[in-house]
């Protein structure tokens, strides 16, 4: 990005505004589309304004591991595709790719939205193992936030296959839900610095200028679940404690529209 | 036993319901959303860019690059593990074959043109469905071409020819299976794609290449006709 777009969205900033004409802390258009798939066990389309995103659950039966023998597991994988956008390369998941999708996976898993302990069949041998892949298809910024809502949605949507002690029949789903924990359920707020300005959900162009981001992962009673610093620049205490205001408050918004 | 009637009720000559839509991936530089029953496909082009490593530039020519992947929750039964495995390389690399007819390399010398397929959800049909879909995006994106693409699978069930396979046809367990995967240039009604396995007679594959003719002329009008709308100018 040159200094002149820099400078652009900056003077813009300057005046409250940003150069799309929204406020500091409005997010685009959000809608949550559940059931695209009628192949994945569950699944969500989430769009802010023009970025969409992709997630789906795959469900197997495996064996748990050693330290948590009575606990089904979970993983969250993200492909940051590059149907999605021009700056991302096929091959296997690079960093930005990882940390998208370890720091979703921290909401879930640290806010313990999902009863681990339900999805045990047999002690120390068999338990539901959870996979959610989470797949851009545009990327105009904001992943974070979209990737998180698109997961929780997925999960909201599943329904556990049948299982008859020997194999999974992914034909026949039954009517349970996941054992999810509705009072746990995380939101994720991405709280980014540009400046000495703080505004959320960013897009692409907005993006590259970000100085400084924030994710926090909030309860539904506020309570913090998850934290990530992103960006090459540090920020204060001050800055800290503003952002994660700005989480709290614009969570509560997001919390409606799950 | 024959196959008299076909599992969800199609005439032997009727492909799914299909949906077309240009112009969805706001990044891309073109792109297309194609769905044929519950096949889907989404196809984005970005380029022509600059193309790396750079011993691949050809001042002659520039590159078609196509890529294949089905996304991990895709499939009805396991999860796809993420990655380019042996068939999905192979079926990007038939996709190129299938698309380079009609693209005019000399017009991007030095450069490429990629187009990523990306499947999230399968039932049989997967590469034609992405290769409808990256002719689309290919025409969305302005890449200089002389005509379209559209692509089919004719099927052999037991001893009937049938029209665009799905799943449960594909995997018919009271008797044989042939399944043919055709794309044809809709301008010249040339082929670009012609895969096969199963059995088949020289015979049925003459016929299977008529019907195949037949339902790509009706898939080229609905691809069209999606490009049309995208440009479509709305009075209000």
């Amino acid at each position: 990005m040159n200094n002149q777009q820099k400078d652009h969205i900056l003077n813009f900033l300057e005046k409250g505004i940003r150069f799309d004409g929204r406020k500091l802390d409005e997010y685009r258009k959000i809608k949550i589309e559940k059931g695209f798939s009628e192949n994945a066990e569950g699944s969500s389309k989430v769009s802010i304004g023009n970025t969409e995103v992709l997630a789906g659950v795959k469900m197997s039966v495996m064996e748990p591991y050693p330290d948590t023998p009575d606990e089904g597991t979970m993983m969250i994988n993200v492909e940051l595709l590059p149907l999605s956008s021009p700056n991302f390369e096929p091959g296997p998941p690079g960093i930005q790719a990882i940390e998208l999708a370890r720091v979703v996976d921290r909401g879930i898993r640290e806010s313990k939205t999902i009863d681990t302990k339900k999805l045990c069949i047999k002690k120390g041998e068999k338990v539901w193992s959870i996979i959610v892949d989470v797949c851009p298809i545009n990327d105009d910024g904001n992943l974070f936030d979209a990737s998180a809502l698109a997961v929780v949605a997925a999960l909201q949507d599943t329904k556990m296959p049948s299982y008859n002690g020997k194999v999974v029949d992914y034909k026949k789903k039954t009517k349970d839900a996941l054992p999810l924990n509705l009072k746990k359920i995380p939101t994720s707020c991405t709280v980014s610095k540009i400046g000495n300005h703080f505004i959320v959900d960013p897009v692409s162009e907005e993006e590259e200028k970000v100085e400084a981001r924030l994710t926090v992962e909030i309860e539904e009673d506020g309570t913090l679940c998850a934290l990530q610093k992103g960006g090459d620049n540090p920020l204060t205490a001050e800055d800290i404690d503003k952002m994660v205001g700005i989480g709290i408050e614009k969570s509560k918004e997001l919390k409606k529209l799950l | 036993m024959s196959y008299t009637k076909r599992n969800d009720g199609r005439k032997f000559d009727e492909t799914r319901p299909i949906e077309a839509k240009a112009g969805i991936i706001k990044r891309a530089d073109g792109s297309a959303y194609f769905k044929m029953g519950k096949t889907v496909a989404y196809a984005a082009v970005y380029g022509p860019r600059e193309i790396h490593p750079k011993f691949l530039q050809n001042p002659k020519n520039g590159k078609l690059r196509c890529f294949y992947n089905m996304m991990p929750f895709s499939s009805m039964g396991d999860r796809v593990r993420p990655g380019a495995n042996r068939r999905a390389k192979e079926i990007a690399m038939v996709t190129e074959k299938a698309l380079l007819p009609v693209v005019d390399l000399t017009e991007f010398p030095n450069s490429v043109v990629d187009v990523f397929i990306e499947l999230p959800q399968t039932d049989a049909g997967t590469r034609c469905a992405g290769i409808c879909a990256a002719s689309m995006a290919l025409a969305d994106a302005g890449i200089s071409m002389n005509g379209m693409v559209a692509a089919v699978s004719i099927g052999r069930v037991d001893d009937k020819l049938v029209v665009d396979l799905d799943y449960s046809e594909e995997s018919y367990e009271d008797g044989t299976v042939a399944d043919i995967p055709i794309a044809v240039v809709s301008r010249t009604g040339e082929i670009s794609l012609l895969q096969m396995d199963g059995e088949l007679s020289r015979d049925d594959l003459k016929k299977a290449l008529e019907m195949a003719k037949k339902s790509c002329s009706k898939i080229d009008k609905i691809q069209k006709d999606a490009l049309k709308k995208k440009y479509e100018v709305k009075n209000e």
